[in-house]
C-alpha cells in the first residue's frame, strides 16, 4: 500500500505535558486538519490547538426557548379553548397553576437538546474511523495521549510530518490507511 | 500538603483508602490514594467488569439471584395486582393513600442525591464528587424506575395511565394541567429522562475503554454500540464538555423542582398536617439528606468488594457524612417548625394533626422518624463517627429506615383522623408489603446489574482530577524520561488547574513509597 497516500499520521504521547507541547509545534507548523485525541479533556488544550468555542448552547437556546413558548401557549389553549373548565375557581387562563409544567417542559426541551445536538455536531455515533485501525490508538481511552494529521492538510508530506511528529516527542508515530 | 507528608499511608489498597488523614495546612487531601497513573485507574475499575460471565465474584452472583428473585416476585405481585385491583391493599376510607405513595415518595427521594452529587456538585467544582457521581446517578435511575412502577401501579386501572399524558383523543379531552398530580405526571418523567440522559452522557468515554480493552466478541459489539464510536478527539470533548455543563446546569434546578411538586401533592390539598408552605423545602432537604444515606449504603459495601478504596476514600466518605448532618439538621428545623406553626396558627385541626402525630394511635411511627431522623445525623457532628466506616454504614441505614416513616407518618397519620370522627380508621398493610420489597428487588436487581456490566466509576472524570492530568505537573520532569519542559512552564496557558494544590512529590510520600 506504499503507493498510495495514506489517510495521515498517528503520533503517541506520553503524558499531557508533552501533548500540549506537540500541539502547540503542530498548530504553529500552520496544519488545519488535524486533531489530538486524549482519555479525558486536557485542560487549555483547546487554546492551544485553536479550538473555536462551540454553537451547542445556541442550538439549547432556540429549541429551550421554543419548546418553553409551546407549552405554556399549548396549557392556556387546552385549559381556556379546547375544553375550557373550571377547577378550583380558578380563572380560564391561571398562569400559576401553570407554572410547573411550564417549567419541566423548558428543562426537557433543552436537555434533550443539549444531549442530542452533543452528539450530532460531534459527528457521532461514527462506527468507524481510520484510526481503529491502529493497536496502538486502544489506549487512548486508557492512559495515552495521540495527534493525528490528515493527509488531506495542504502542508501534509508523510516525511516531513513525520519528522515533526517525531521531533516533538511522540513515542511512536504510525501511518494509517484510508 | 506539608503535614500529609508526616503521615505515611499503609501500601496496603484495602487499608489506605480507610486511614484517616490530618487536614492539609494549604490546599486539599488528594483525591486518589496510592502510586496510580491513569493506567491503573482503568485497570482497578475495569476489573470487575472485564471478568468472564461465568467468573463473576460468587457474593456479586448471589446478590444479583438474590435480586433478581425479588424482581421476579415483584412481576407476580403486579399481575395480582392488576388481576384484582388495588383492593388487596390495606387502603381504607379515610386512608385513601398509604404506602404506594408513601413508597413512591421516598424512592424517588432517594434518587435526588445522585443528581445533587452529578450536577449541583458540579457547578460548584467540588471535584472529590467524581469518584461517586457514576453509582449515585445509577442509583438516581433505578430509584426513579421503583418510584415510577409505585404511581404507575397505584391507579388502580392501570390499562388507563396514557389518560396521563396530553394525548389527543377521540373526546377531545386534555389532562388537568391545574392539577398537582398533573404536574407530578411531568416532574417524574422529565427528571428520569433528564438522569438518564445525563448519566449516558458521562458514560460513553468509560464505554469506549471498555470497548477498547476487550478482546470478546460480545463486549465489543456491545461496548462498541453504547459508546457511539467515540475516540476521545479533543474537539469532540470541547463539545461533550459544554453540553455536560448544559445539562448540569439544568438539573440542578430539576431536582429541586421535582421535590417541590412532590410536596405540592400533599401541601396544595386542604388536608391538616398537608397544607403547609414549608413543604418544598423540608420535602427538598429530606430527600437529599435520605439520598445521600442511600449512596452511602450502597458505596460502602461496594467500595470494599470491588477493591476502590483508593478512590472512594474515607474523606469522601466523611464529606457526605457532613452533607447528611447539613440536611438532617434541617429536617430537624423542619419538624420543629411544623409543631411550632401548628401551635401558633391556633388552628384547632392542624394542633390536633399534629398531636395526635407524636401520641395518637401511630405513636410508634412518629417516635421512629423522630430518633432516626433527628438523632442520628447529629451523631456526625463527631469526627471520629463521620470517618468511621462502619458507625457510618449502620447510621446510614438509620437514616433509610427514618426517611421512610417520614413519608409514612405525613402521608398515613394525617388521612386516618378525618374531620369527621365516625369515619376514623386505622390502616394496617397486607399484601402491599410484597410490594415494597418487589421494588426494592427491582431496585437491587438493576444496581448489582449496573455494577457487573457497566464502569462503576467514572474513569475519565476520575483522571482528569488527578495531578498528573495537568499539563504544568513537575512531576514529568522525572517521569518523561529526561524530555526536558523547562520550556513549558514558560508558556503562558490559564493558571494551572488546582488540583488539591499538590505539587509532584508530595504525591510520592502520601502514596506510600519513599
Amino acid at each position: 500500500m506504499s503507493s498510495t497516500k495514506p489517510w495521515g499520521l498517528l503520533a503517541q504521547y506520553e503524558n499531557p505535558a508533552t501533548l500540549t507541547h506537540a500541539c502547540s509545534r503542530v498548530k504553529a507548523a500552520g496544519y488545519e486538519k488535524w486533531d489530538a485525541c486524549t482519555p479525558f479533556p486536557v485542560h487549555g488544550l483547546d487554546k492551544v490547538m485553536g479550538i473555536p468555542p462551540t454553537k451547542l448552547p445556541w442550538a439549547v437556546l432556540v429549541v429551550g426557548l421554543t419548546g418553553s413558548t409551546f407549552m405554556l401557549f399549548f396549557q392556556s389553549w387546552a385549559m381556556g379553548w379546547a375544553y375550557p373548565m373550571i377547577v378550583g375557581g380558578k380563572p380560564l387562563f391561571s398562569m400559576p397553576a401553570f407554572v410547573p409544567i411550564w417549567y419541566e417542559v423548558t428543562v426537557l426541551s433543552s436537555c434533550v437538546t443539549a444531549f442530542l445536538a452533543n452528539w450530532i455536531m460531534n459527528g457521532l455515533p461514527q462506527p468507524y474511523h481510520p484510526a481503529f485501525a491502529s493497536k496502538a490508538f486502544e489506549r487512548v481511552t486508557d492512559d495515552k495521549f495521540f495527534i493525528m494529521i490528515e493527509s488531506e492538510d495542504p502542508r501534509f508530506d508523510t516525511e516531513k510530518t513525520k519528522t515533526l511528529l517525531k521531533e516533538s516527542g511522540a513515542t511512536l508515530v504510525e501511518e494509517l490507511e484510508a | 500538603m506539608s503535614t500529609s507528608t508526616a503521615v505515611s499511608l499503609p501500601n496496603d489498597p484495602k487499608l489506605r483508602g480507610d486511614v484517616v488523614l490530618p487536614e492539609p495546612l494549604e490546599g486539599r487531601e488528594l483525591l486518589v490514594r496510592g502510586d496510580h497513573d491513569f493506567h491503573s485507574i482503568t485497570e482497578m475499575v475495569c476489573a470487575v467488569n472485564e471478568a468472564p460471565i461465568l467468573k463473576t465474584p460468587n457474593g456479586l452472583k448471589f446478590g444479583i439471584a438474590l435480586a433478581a428473585a425479588g424482581a421476579a416476585m415483584f412481576g407476580g405481585y403486579i399481575g395480582y395486582l392488576v388481576w384484582e385491583g388495588p383492593g388487596i391493599w390495606g387502603n381504607n376510607n379515610p386512608v385513601g393513600w398509604a404506602w404506594d405513595i408513601v413508597n413512591f415518595v421516598f424512592w424517588v427521594g432517594i434518587g435526588h442525591a445522585g443528581t445533587l452529587i452529578s450536577a449541583i456538585l458540579y457547578l460548584f467544582r467540588q471535584k472529590w464528587r467524581t469518584s461517586i457521581n457514576r453509582f449515585a446517578e445509577a442509583m438516581t435511575i433505578f430509584a426513579v424506575i421503583a418510584a415510577g412502577s409505585c404511581v404507575a401501579l397505584h391507579t388502580g386501572r392501570i390499562w388507563m395511565d396514557y389518560y396521563l399524558f396530553p394525548i389527543p383523543n377521540q373526546m377531545g379531552l386534555w389532562p388537568n394541567f391545574r392539577s398537582p398530580l398533573e404536574w407530578d405526571v411531568f416532574a417524574v418523567n422529565t427528571y428520569f429522562l433528564v438522569s438518564l440522559l445525563f448519566w449516558f452522557t458521562g458514560l460513553v468515554p468509560d464505554f469506549a475503554t471498555l470497548r477498547d480493552r476487550t478482546n470478546v466478541r460480545w463486549r465489543r459489539f456491545f461496548y462498541g454500540f453504547l459508546s457511539l464510536g467515540w475516540r476521545g478527539s479533543m474537539r469532540h470533548w470541547m463539545t461533550y464538555e459544554k453540553a455536560y455543563q448544559i445539562l448540569a446546569a439544568f438539573s440542578a434546578p430539576l431536582v429541586l423542582s421535582v421535590h417541590t411538586i412532590v410536596s405540592f401533592d400533599f401541601a396544595v390539598s386542604q388536608l391538616p398536617g398537608w397544607h403547609t408552605t414549608i413543604f418544598p423545602p423540608y420535602f427538598v432537604a429530606g430527600a437529599i439528606f435520605s439520598g445521600f444515606a442511600m449512596v452511602l449504603t450502597l458505596a460502602i459495601p461496594a467500595r470494599h468488594w470491588l477493591g476502590l478504596k483508593d478512590v472512594i476514600t474515607i474523606r469522601h466518605i466523611e464529606n457526605m457524612n457532613k452533607v447528611i448532618l447539613l440536611t438532617g439538621s434541617l429536617v430537624g428545623y423542619a419538624y420543629g417548625m411544623e409543631f411550632f406553626m401548628a401551635a401558633y396558627s391556633g388552628n384547632q385541626y392542624e394542633g390536633f394533626t399534629f398531636l395526635n402525630r407524636m401520641g395518637g394511635p401511630y405513636w410508634w411511627a412518629y417516635w421512629i422518624m423522630m430518633s432516626c431522623n433527628v438523632i442520628t445525623p447529629q451523631l456526625f457532628w463527631f469526627k471520629k463517627i463521620r470517618t468511621n466506616v462502619k458507625f457510618t454504614f449502620v447510621l446510614s441505614i438509620f437514616v433509610n429506615i427514618g426517611m421512610w416513616f417520614e413519608r409514612f407518618v405525613i402521608t398515613v397519620t394525617s388521612l386516618h383522623r378525618d374531620a369527621l370522627p365516625s369515619s376514623w380508621d386505622y390502616f394496617v398493610p397486607v399484601t402491599e408489603v410484597f410490594f415494597f420489597a418487589g421494588t426494592f428487588g427491582l431496585f437491587f436487581f438493576l444496581f448489582l446489574l449496573f455494577v457487573r456490566f457497566f464502569p462503576v466509576i467514572a474513569m475519565s472524570e476520575v483522571k482528569a482530577v488527578m495531578p498528573q492530568a495537568n499539563p504544568h505537573w513537575e512531576g514529568y520532569g522525572h517521569a518523561a524520561g529526561g524530555h526536558d519542559h523547562a520550556g513549558e512552564h514558560a508558556h503562558d496557558h490559564h493558571a494551572a488547574p488546582a488540583v488539591g494544590g499538590v505539587a509532584g512529590p508530595a504525591v510520592a510520600t502520601t502514596g506510600g513509597h519513599s
